[in-house]
């Protein structure tokens, strides 16, 4: 078999002005703009978007699920940050 | 463009990445986590550590269903050139590229276990491995356009629905996105069916002769008996599978039953009847002998689907080859590596 396997891209799709671009899968291509036509085709038959990105998967650098309690625990113990966190006298109005 | 950007793709996004423990004591400790994870109905991402065996599965599994979805775009391409109107000449075209695209979606959730794109097609070039055997029967008249809608997505919208649930993300996802698709694909049929029905003494009769021989096949999608079924057990302990075959074998007779009334059809079982006592109906013994003989390869159309479509794909090698060409040429004018 010749080695002629398109990189792998990843597409992001925003359903509609207003929201942001969201993971919608991944593809095949030869390059950025066939990416592009291919995201079209693949993920937007039925009006699904009004803008796409697609990203070379190859250049993404994920957080590790192994290190996933030490990487998010700093946020855990900081309650403080929560509005909840805050005793406020019943009838304080607007806070 | 740099040559390794041509390989399968790595990428940190699916790499798995715990899945080397030290020893033995690691092993048991992920296992523990991912058992504990299942049970509480989360979803297995491809970065997490998962027994060897339930990713072997999947990519068996999902592979067999993308490798069915594009299999399946050729019965019914068959009669694209020969619609009998605009209209539904246009509907099939929507359908038959919508099958491509469910293949992709489950191509790329297969690749996100580290199984890459060109190794799942030679699998299914070479064999080694399957799709599914409904697709293995001819499409002989334009009636059979309108079984397949009505019978076989059908199944497959009964097999697929709980998929969405499956325990590993980039299935279930993929899942989702093709049920909604689904649902147009079975109604165009059944409508097609039912405007054959109402017209001629000749086009009623045509109707009747798809049905009769869909109805068998379509209940062999669901696979064979539960006590038969060698990978079931495991797959529902894995949340992978969340009914059995029989069950959902089961569910569609007694969706496809008014059905089939409403149409103005009959389905070819004489042992078909409402079982009060049970809430379903009963119906007639499934020939598996067919079913087996299908599945080694012996069907009507085996060896016809597997040749077209090795000859597609070697047919295409140029235009892949020069799309990369291409690629190639621009990105060293610009000066640009990329990705």
């Amino acid at each position: 078999m010749t080695n002629t396997d398109w990189p792998l891209w990843e597409v992001f799709v925003r359903s509609r002005r207003g929201l942001s671009h969201t993971h919608a899968g991944s593809l095949h291509a030869p390059d950025a703009e066939l990416a592009l036509r291919n995201a079209r085709d693949l993920y937007t038959r039925r009006g699904e978007g009004v803008s796409i990105w697609v990203v070379p998967s190859s250049v993404i650098t994920a957080s590790s699920p192994d290190e996933k309690d030490p990487f998010f625990e700093p946020s855990a113990d900081k309650p403080y940050r929560h509005p909840t966190f805050y005793e406020i006298p019943e009838g304080v109005k607007h806070l | 463009m740099a040559t390794a950007a041509h390989q399968t793709a790595r990428t940190s996004a699916y790499d798995a990445h715990g899945g080397t423990p030290a020893d033995a004591g690691d092993t048991a400790g992920y296992e523990t986590a991912f058992d504990a994870a299942v049970a509480a109905d989360e979803r297995v991402e491809p970065r997490d550590w998962m027994p060897d065996a339930y990713r072997a599965t999947l990519v068996r599994q999902i592979a067999q269903h993308a490798h069915s979805e594009i299999i399946g775009m050729q019965p019914e391409a068959n009669w694209i050139t020969r619609a009998p109107s605009l209209r539904r000449k246009a509907i099939l075209m929507a359908k038959v590229q919508d099958e491509a695209g469910h293949g992709l979606y489950l191509y790329s959730a297969a690749e996100t276990l580290g199984t890459g794109r060109d190794e799942l097609l030679d699998k299914l070039h070479t064999g080694r491995q399957k799709y599914s055997s409904i697709f293995n029967y001819p499409t002989l008249t334009w009636a059979d356009v309108g079984a397949i809608g009505w019978l076989v997505d059908g199944a497959a919208i009964t097999n697929q629905v709980p998929l969405c649930r499956c325990s590993y993300g980039p299935y279930a996802r993929a899942m989702v996105r093709i049920c909604k698709e689904e649902s147009f694909h079975q109604r165009q049929g059944y409508e097609l069916l039912l405007a054959l029905s109402r017209g001629t003494p000749e086009q009623h009769a045509m109707a009747q002769d798809a049905v009769d021989r869909w109805w068998w096949p379509s209940l062999m999608m669901f696979g064979p008996p539960d006590d038969e079924s060698s990978h079931s057990a495991q797959s529902m302990a894995w949340k992978i599978k969340r009914h059995s075959n029989d069950e959902l074998r089961q569910r569609f007779v007694d969706i496809c039953v008014p059905q089939a009334e409403s149409l103005g059809l009959t389905l070819p079982d004489p042992d078909l009847t409402w079982n009060e006592e049970r809430g379903h109906h009963d119906f007639g013994p499934i020939d598996w002998t067919e079913f087996w003989d299908v599945l080694k390869g012996n069907g009507p159309c085996n060896e016809q689907r597997i040749t077209q479509r090795r000859r597609a794909h070697e047919e295409g090698a140029w235009v892949r080859e020069a799309a990369v060409a291409y690629a190639d040429k621009h990105s060293a004018g610009r000066g640009v590596e990329q990705a």
